[in-house]
């Protein structure tokens, strides 16, 4: 386990980290999720000993690791951008930290093969990372991460650089992974969709501090407060108040205590239709439908229907 | 290239016309010089005592020289791409002060460092050691003027490398030298080997700073360009054609060998 306590960073006059308080469980996956300048990747460099904190502690795997340089950590770190050691094959970047460790050479090339099948990069052993895809690429690096056996693996916005496809089908195969060696994981992303399928648990950052903690689905579901709200879906403003666009319900029939409005556009996404209305008062709300409802529905724009703003059970919070 | 065939065209001869008359005629002339007599009076004019110590003489003097800029040259630019420390400014100016002062200056201002009147030329006289009109002023003086190279050409390699696979082998369990020896120095390789050949041909090319600090001692401190010039001086013209064209070709060699690492630098 990663227990992160009262943690503060400073560079110059702006605090990367205020105060955080966090802990990663054994086995999960932990995200640590916020817009950018949150201090999330701060958090996990603090976490690695790639940068130290101004105050606060760090307690990884029960020793207090805050003095402890990266070398000394038991972790595994992948970085955005790869950090492929380029004058190297893949089998010598993979085998790097065990070669380090002076691992006898047998065990190396049996270690390093097992690893490169288990990122499904059997037969490119002998490439360089020049002669990779971006996305082959990362899989080498988590496979160089693992090598050593890390007690803790870091993720930095291990996707941010790859194509949306090719983003959505290694998030698909990182959480089989993580199923298969179970490692405790600290994934940072700015992707709230990465966040909510592949995290156990998420830790919502904003400004330095941490907003919410919880699981993806109680985050979702009873945000802390507007931003939270905000970040990990999108929201319309009915009245003053913060719905999620698929619980605003449109009828093409006035109901009790619904309320008039105007379509004004209609946007056909595959299976989700958004419209678009707008209330007497100028208002503009918009609201996700299924195909299913659209069709019942069937909007068009300057079309007058009633909408009803459902309230959820949890309650939602009060726009400012 | 937008530009139609006749500007490409002229182009062309402009350019190699100034090359030609810069630098390829009057090498082509002193290559042919050398050898208007025959490659018999060329071998017997390099051949004299004088001009082989000189030769090995100038060899020294690099073998030493450029080692040691080798070694501060990557330190200097590990200190000014990847150093936190303050003063940094300063090194980054100083580093190219030899490329700013004149060679004769440089010479001068060691002869009055270390002269027999110099600042230590007393305390250097009384325990026995000689630098200036000696092997050691020349080496220092071919220290100072091919300083810059190495790290000039290392510095910005370092910055486009960037720090993060320095980082990823920290986290690997790489200590700062593990990191230093099997992840820095070969992502660096290519500028160091073109910084090498660079302060090389400096080195082996260096008259002016020479020329104050060497004393010029016929068979004991000149070096291949020193001996260039007293021959010429002397009229001895054939002579300093020959060592002329022997500098040249020691110089022709570096540059082939920076083209080739050029070469492959490009590959990667």
């Amino acid at each position: 386990m990663i227990a992160v306590e009262n943690v503060s960073k400073r560079f110059g006059d702006f605090a990367a980290l205020d105060d955080v308080s966090i802990e990663a469980p054994d086995g999960k996956l932990t995200a640590l999720l916020g817009p950018s300048g949150s201090g999330k990747s701060t958090l996990l460099r603090v976490i690695a000993g790639l940068e130290v904190p101004d105050s606060g502690t760090i307690v990884v795997s029960g020793t207090d690791a805050t003095r402890l340089p990266p070398q000394k950590r038991g972790i595994g770190f992948v970085f955005q951008h790869y950090a492929a050691f380029k004058h190297m094959t893949l089998r010598d970047n993979v085998a790097f930290g065990l070669k380090i460790r002076k691992k006898p050479k047998a065990e190396v090339t049996a270690k390093v093969d097992e690893l490169l099948h288990l990122v499904g990069l059997d037969g490119f052993a002998d490439r360089y990372p020049s002669q990779l895809s971006g996305g082959q690429r990362q899989r080498m690096a988590l496979a160089r991460a693992l090598a050593v056996e890390p007690s803790v693996l870091l993720l930095d916005e291990p996707f941010g650089a790859l194509d949306a496809n090719v983003r959505g089908d290694l998030r698909a195969w990182l959480r089989r992974l993580h199923e298969e060696v179970q490692v405790t994981t600290v994934l940072v992303t700015h992707d709230q969709e990465e966040a909510m399928e592949l995290a156990d648990r998420i830790v919502l950052l904003r400004d330095g501090k941490v907003v919410q903690v919880g699981a993806p689905r109680d985050l979702y579901d009873q945000p802390a407060d507007e931003f939270v709200m905000g970040f990990l879906g999108p929201v319309s403003k009915v009245r003053g108040e913060l719905v999620r666009p698929h619980d605003v319900a449109l009828s093409h029939r006035p109901e009790e205590g619904w309320e008039e409005v105007m379509v004004q556009r209609v946007v056909h996404l595959g299976f989700e239709v958004r419209v678009e209305v707008v209330r007497s008062d100028g208002e503009e709300v918009s609201v996700q439908l299924t195909r299913a409802e659209a069709d019942a529905l069937e909007p068009e724009a300057g079309s007058i229907v009633w909408l009803n703003a459902a309230p959820t059970p949890q309650g939602r919070p009060q726009a400012a | 290239m937008s530009a139609d065939r006749p500007t490409r065209v002229g182009l062309r001869v402009v350019a190699l016309g100034y090359l030609a008359l810069l630098l390829l005629i009057p090498v082509g002339v002193v290559f042919y010089r050398t050898f208007e007599h025959g490659i018999g009076a060329f071998w017997a004019s390099i051949t004299t005592p004088a001009a082989i110590h000189a030769l090995f003489l100038t060899l020294e003097v690099a073998l030493i020289a450029v080692p040691l800029n080798a070694v501060f040259g990557v330190v200097a630019a590990l200190a000014l791409v990847r150093g936190r420390a303050p003063g940094k400014r300063l090194l980054d100016t100083l580093i190219d002060l030899p490329f700013a002062i004149s060679p004769v200056v440089i010479g001068l201002s060691l002869l009055l460092v270390y002269g027999r009147t110099g600042w230590f030329g007393p305390w250097l006289t009384e325990h026995g050691i000689q630098i200036i009109f000696s092997l050691p002023g020349i080496v220092l003086a071919t220290i100072f003027v091919s300083l810059p190279f190495v790290a000039r050409e290392v510095a910005p390699v370092l910055q486009e490398v960037g720090d993060e696979q320095e980082q990823a082998a920290a986290t690997l369990g790489a200590s700062g030298w593990q990191t230093f020896w099997r992840v820095t120095l070969p992502s660096i390789r290519w500028g160091l080997m073109y910084g090498i050949v660079l302060s090389t041909a400096r080195a082996i090319g260096e008259f002016g700073a020479v020329s104050v600090v060497s004393g010029r001692i016929s068979g004991e401190t000149d070096t291949l360009t020193l001996l260039v010039e007293k021959r010429f001086g002397n009229f001895d013209v054939a002579g300093a054609y020959a060592a002329s064209a022997l500098l040249a070709a020691i110089a022709l060699s570096t540059l082939l060998l920076m083209s080739l690492t050029g070469a492959r630098r490009s590959d990667s």
